[in-house]
């Protein structure tokens, strides 16, 4: 390389003193103008800004963008009846790349630059656990829309909440005795190798137990997998009950090749639609999932008997009878999780008005307002159902809902209840410290 | 399962994989052989090429195999023309030093990767097959359009082959790729040969996406892997030596197919890299390379 390289750079960029120095002269000038500061006059009308940590782009974007579509909808129909507290509410959305160490970064950028009140919105579990620290370390709060069991588990700090979704560990739990009774008692497990399919493993096999079932096999899979045939293997012949969760977009290959291999004599199928999310149940190669079960956590295709209020959410959103958005049939929504979003925010709402919050000077107010709730009817702020939040582990309960593929549609066949998946509470973040 | 038809499985699996791998790196083995270009975009114009298909497939109504057909031949072309383009209006402008071209490459990895985003979203997108059998063996079934898709491999590269050495064009090629200034001398449009070159590199990779898209979808960040193994099996072969890229495909093909069968894919791939560390340090030049001059 040539020497006199480094130099040139250095002249060519032709930022001197004087400029910088002009520069900020002029910044301070700005910030110093009167009107720069909206708000000043008084603190009440200033809207609350809830910084959202978005998984726009990386494995996670197609959940991210229903969830960012749910959240303006919310935050849009929370302000025309008034918003919180008389103050309006605004959203402010970082992409985050479904990454965990870009996650901590943006969530520094909403407390030093964007100045939120509170941080909200995050799914993919590696994002919140590599979040949380930081949310504890800037000591603000954190309401995550993550299903994963890491916020009940005990591991995150005492700003960090979910209080809009089951938590895996519930949900698993609450499958286990349907599965025993309809399907089978042998099962296999199919998971992907990282933490959300270790929940899986680790839960799943003590509650099929305790209904006299059993795991006969697990099968990790490496979640940048892209070809499944090789796996299939080691599924053992006797299995009654595949239980498959794969995350990722590899998921119609998976079915595909099972549906290959299998033919049409194989195990039972129970899957989470979590690998389905935002995934047309009419893909060419998901024939094969014609009959098999699902969890889901809200029903991504209009049912008989839906009560009003769950309409009205589905219309407000914005979802077509298929669950997909109305503008365009063939983009279908991540329904079984994004209600969370919703929920969460409406939860927000409560407990800022029930702790009459002001400020950031309110933050630990906020955090043991929302402690303190307990039971969440089903109605327009919790579409999906009834719920119950326990503050010592920061994580809310609700009924999960059971679905068979027919016709190449998810009909609820079965619903459960909420004690169903309640299990002993493993913490307390109430008697931590802020 | 019996170790018998376990073995075929994985035997298979690890062909399928070859042959799709093959035709990848032979892409980007050519471009280095002739070019000396390290092109870090190798793997997104594999991305362009499954995403084209899912575009084009989706265009057409009627019999999966049109839309399949139409992508096959369409959608390399489109993304040949890409490169091509790509080549001209950058690689060409930094004169081909090695490191601007890496840096530009890896530029152009993130446009393509991040239009994709842009244009055809974060889903990943099935391609139907052409034909849609299940071969029912005593012991498990096979997707037949899976045992294809190496016959299909194996006639593209037969292809390329006689391209390289039946043709004009791959002698224009050739000549350029054992002296570029002698080439020049005798009046052969190197420029010309370089960037008809690049849109052959990127079209193969498109072609083996195309074969692979129905078996796996069209995603926006698919493209890193086939980079990875690409580079592996090119090192492995020997940079520019198309034989070795043949050879060193079957061998990581294969070997992921059973090792990652009868252990683990993880296993397989710290196979794969220790075997890349192994050819670096006592044969820098790959199996089959001839030395640098």
């Amino acid at each position: 390389m040539s020497k006199n390289r480094k130099p040139n750079i250095i002249t060519s960029n032709g930022l001197t003193r004087r400029a910088t120095l002009k520069g900020m002269a002029a910044s301070a000038g700005l910030m110093a103008a009167p009107g720069f500061v909206r708000y000043a006059q008084a603190q009440t009308s200033e809207p609350i800004r809830i910084g959202f940590q978005c998984h726009r782009t990386g494995i996670g974007a197609a959940y991210g963008r229903w969830y960012e579509r749910v959240t303006n909808v919310a935050a849009r129909v929370i302000n025309e009846a008034g918003g919180i507290n008389g103050r309006s509410l605004e959203i402010i959305i970082e992409d985050d790349g479904t990454d965990a160490a870009r996650g901590s970064e943006v969530l520094e950028k909403f407390a030093n630059q964007h100045k939120v009140d509170l941080v909200y919105g995050t799914l993919f579990s590696h994002v919140v656990v590599g979040s949380a620290p930081m949310a504890g370390e800037l000591k603000i709060p954190y309401y995550v829309v993550s299903e994963g069991y890491h916020v009940a588990s005990g591991q995150m700090n005492r700003y960090c909440v979910q209080p809009g979704i089951t938590d895996v560990k519930a949900q698993v739990r609450s499958m286990a005795p349907w599965i025993a009774e309809n399907l089978g008692k042998r099962v296999t497990l199919i998971y992907p190798d990282y933490a959300f399919g270790h929940d899986h493993r680790d839960f799943f096999g003590p509650a099929i137990e305790a209904q006299g079932g059993e795991v006969i096999a697990q099968v990790p899979i490496p979640p940048t997998e892209t070809s499944f045939t090789r796996y299939f293997p080691q599924i053992p012949s006797d299995t009654d009950v595949i239980y498959h969760v794969m995350v990722g977009p590899a998921v119609l290959t998976f079915v595909k090749e099972m549906g290959e291999f299998f033919g049409t004599g194989g195990p039972q199928l129970f899957g989470f639609i979590d690998s389905l999310e935002a995934v047309d149940l009419n893909s060419p190669g998901l024939e094969f999932l014609e009959g098999s079960h699902f969890w889901e956590g809200m029903a991504r295709y209009v049912q008989p008997e839906m009560p009003d209020y769950e309409i009205a959410y589905r219309e407000a959103v914005g979802l077509d009878e298929s669950g997909a958005s109305v503008n365009d049939p063939k983009d279908v929504s991540t329904a079984a999780h994004m209600f969370g979003c919703w929920e969460t925010l409406y939860v927000i709402k409560r407990s800022m008005e029930a702790c009459g919050y002001r400020g950031p000077q309110d933050r630990t107010s906020l955090i043991e307002a929302t402690e303190a709730m307990t039971e969440m009817d089903a109605g327009p702020e919790h579409p999906q159902g009834r719920k119950v939040f326990n503050g010592k582990i920061h994580q809310v309960f609700g009924e999960q809902s059971i679905s068979q593929v027919r016709d190449g549609k998810l009909e609820v066949v079965h619903r459960t209840s909420i004690e169903d998946g309640l299990y002993e509470p493993e913490a307390d973040y109430t008697t931590m410290s802020f | 399962m019996a170790f018998g038809p376990y073995f075929l499985l994985a035997t298979l699996e690890g062909l399928v994989t070859a042959a799709v791998l093959a035709l990848t790196a032979l892409g980007l083995s050519l471009v280095f052989g002739v070019m000396r270009v390290v092109n870090v975009a190798h793997g997104e114009f594999y991305m362009l090429g499954a995403v084209l298909a899912w575009w084009l497939a989706s265009l057409v109504s009627g019999h999966p195999a049109i839309g399949f057909l139409l992508a096959l031949i369409v959608s390399p072309l489109l993304v040949a023309a890409v490169a091509f383009l790509a080549e001209r209006l950058v690689l060409s402008r930094l004169k081909y030093e090695p490191e601007a071209t890496i840096v530009a490459t890896i530029g152009l990895l993130y446009i393509i990767q991040q239009l994709a985003l842009t244009f055809y979203g974060p889903e990943a997108r099935p391609v139907r097959a052409p034909f849609d059998m299940r071969i029912a063996l005593p012991w498990f079934g096979y997707s037949a359009y899976k045992l294809s898709v190496i016959g299909m491999a194996v006639l593209l590269m037969l292809a390329t082959w006689i391209l390289l050495t039946r043709t004009k064009i791959g002698l224009l090629m050739r000549a350029t790729q054992s002296d570029r200034e002698t080439a020049l001398a005798f009046g052969i449009p190197v420029g010309r040969v370089y960037a008809g070159v690049f849109a052959l590199g990127a079209g193969l990779a498109a072609v083996a996406a195309v074969l692979i898209v129905p078996t796996q979808q069209a995603h926006y960040l698919m493209g890193l892997d086939p980079l990875l193994l690409s580079f592996i099996v090119v090192i492995i072969g020997g940079l520019g030596s198309l034989r070795g890229t043949l050879v060193a495909a079957l061998l990581i093909g294969l070997s992921d197919g059973i090792i990652s069968m009868f252990f683990s894919p993880t296993l397989a791939k710290m196979l794969a890299t220790l075997l890349v560390a192994l050819v670096l340090v006592f044969r820098p030049q790959g199996l089959f390379g001839t030395a640098m001059r």
